[in-house]
């Protein structure tokens, strides 16, 4: 038991990750992924959204008909939501500026919903609990890596911590300002793909076409 | 009427909800393969995101705003923090009806756009447009041309896109990349493209 639950926590970080693989829950969180405080928040409130939410879901798997299910899930998913954003309101106003609206995006975000509907209407609130932690630090990894990317090269410094002294501030480090805008985290999450793929061989997708040489089969 | 034309412009072009904010990406990359599905669903993001923002500008100013309530007495009355599940609420359910009003008087209209319609409660660019709406507290002419220009946006950016894979699809290229890798850096730099037109004011 404690081996499959391992599996069940460790299994979404690499092997079926849910941004790389399973692409899920792209949506919200690329925007925040500039400053790492800033993805460290949104990756702890999605680990708990995702957890709590299954687990719910989970303990009430029998009493919800078939024919409303995604409503009522929508609502225990927009419960926990509303609760992270009050404490975040509370405890961490200024991130909770900068995150602005993408909190509550992440009722919308296809992990927990996709994570809801294909694990925890099926299994016990335990083990749905440490799926959902489980996609939720997947998701997480995959936040952390772009914004230690952008935020070590698109502003020279780490947790707001200074370490590649950039040129305005008398340092040597010329910033990459690309990196600072949206798109770059399109390409990052690209090669992230990539890298991971080439890791792992059996997630590359399937040719549509294949290119031929003529006379070569 | 030119400042609600520039809000036009810059939800359309400079703050794309899918290009700028990453908003519907699930349906944005999984829904891109070809041009025809693309249209479609950009049209029923476009038809959703019209009457949704309004509806929740409506729910906010009458019924959540701090005083909102004073019409029915309660002049203190602070509903805010019930934001979030009344929005998406709101869009589940016009979106419900939105679904059996087609099917039963735009039976053509159902067939096109009908496929689509579930999956767009679940498109964070309805629930992230109604968001924006709160946030930067539109009126109600406003969130109506907030609305129906960012849904545009959005579909424009998809059918863009979609136009892009619809290509790209004989192109060799690396294994790792295959598929999913390329989508992303193919969107990235349609961002930078989108990206040229900020500073354009109207």
């Amino acid at each position: 038991m404690a081996q499959t639950r391992r599996k069940l926590l460790i299994d979404p970080m690499v092997d079926n990750n849910p941004i790389t693989l399973q692409v899920l829950g792209i949506c919200s969180a690329l925007a925040v992924t500039s400053s790492l405080k800033v993805s460290f928040v949104m990756a702890i409130a999605v680990v708990v959204v995702t957890g709590f939410s299954s687990m719910f879901i989970s303990m009430l798997r029998n009493q919800i008909p078939g024919s409303i299910r995604i409503i009522v899930q929508m609502v225990i998913i927009a419960s926990m939501v509303i609760m992270v954003d009050q404490v975040l309101k509370a405890y961490a106003f200024e991130i909770s500026k900068t995150l602005s609206v993408f909190v509550g995006l992440i009722i919308t975000n296809c992990i927990v919903m996709g994570r809801a509907e294909a694990f925890a209407m099926k299994n016990p609130p335990v083990a749905s609990f440490i799926d959902g932690v489980g996609n939720g630090l997947g998701y997480g990894l995959i936040l952390m890596l772009v914004a230690f990317v952008r935020e070590l090269f698109g502003s020279g410094s780490l947790f707001g911590v200074t370490v590649l002294e950039t040129v305005n501030n008398g340092g040597w480090y010329v910033p990459n300002g690309m990196l600072l805008l949206p798109p770059s985290a399109f390409f990052i999450i690209g090669l992230i793909i990539w890298f991971f793929r080439s890791w792992k061989p059996d997630q590359v997708e399937e040719r549509e076409y294949k290119i031929q040489t003529i006379g070569a089969h | 009427m030119e400042a609600l034309l520039s809000l036009a412009v810059k939800a359309i072009f400079v703050e794309n909800l899918a290009l700028a904010f990453f908003l519907g990406m699930c349906t944005f990359l999984a829904v891109s393969k070809k041009i025809s599905t693309a249209i479609g669903l950009g049209i029923s993001v476009m038809i959703v995101q019209t009457i949704t923002v309004p509806a929740n500008n409506i729910i906010l100013n009458y019924l959540l705003k701090p005083g909102a309530l004073s019409w029915a007495g309660f002049t203190d009355v602070d509903l805010t923090f019930l934001g979030l599940i009344s929005y998406i609420g709101v869009i589940a359910a016009l979106v419900q009806i939105l679904e059996m009003t087609l099917d039963k008087y735009f039976p053509p209209l159902y067939n096109a756009l009908g496929v689509f319609l579930p999956l767009i409660t679940v498109n964070c660019a309805i629930l992230g447009g109604s968001l924006f709406m709160v946030e930067r507290d539109y009126n109600f002419v406003e969130s109506v041309t907030y609305g129906a220009s960012s849904g545009f946006g959005w579909a424009l950016a998809i059918a863009a896109m979609a136009g892009v894979r619809e290509k790209l699809k004989y192109s060799d290229i690396p294994d790792g990349l295959q598929g999913l890798g390329i989508t992303f850096i193919s969107a990235g730099l349609m961002a930078l493209a989108f990206m040229s037109f900020s500073g354009v004011n109207l």
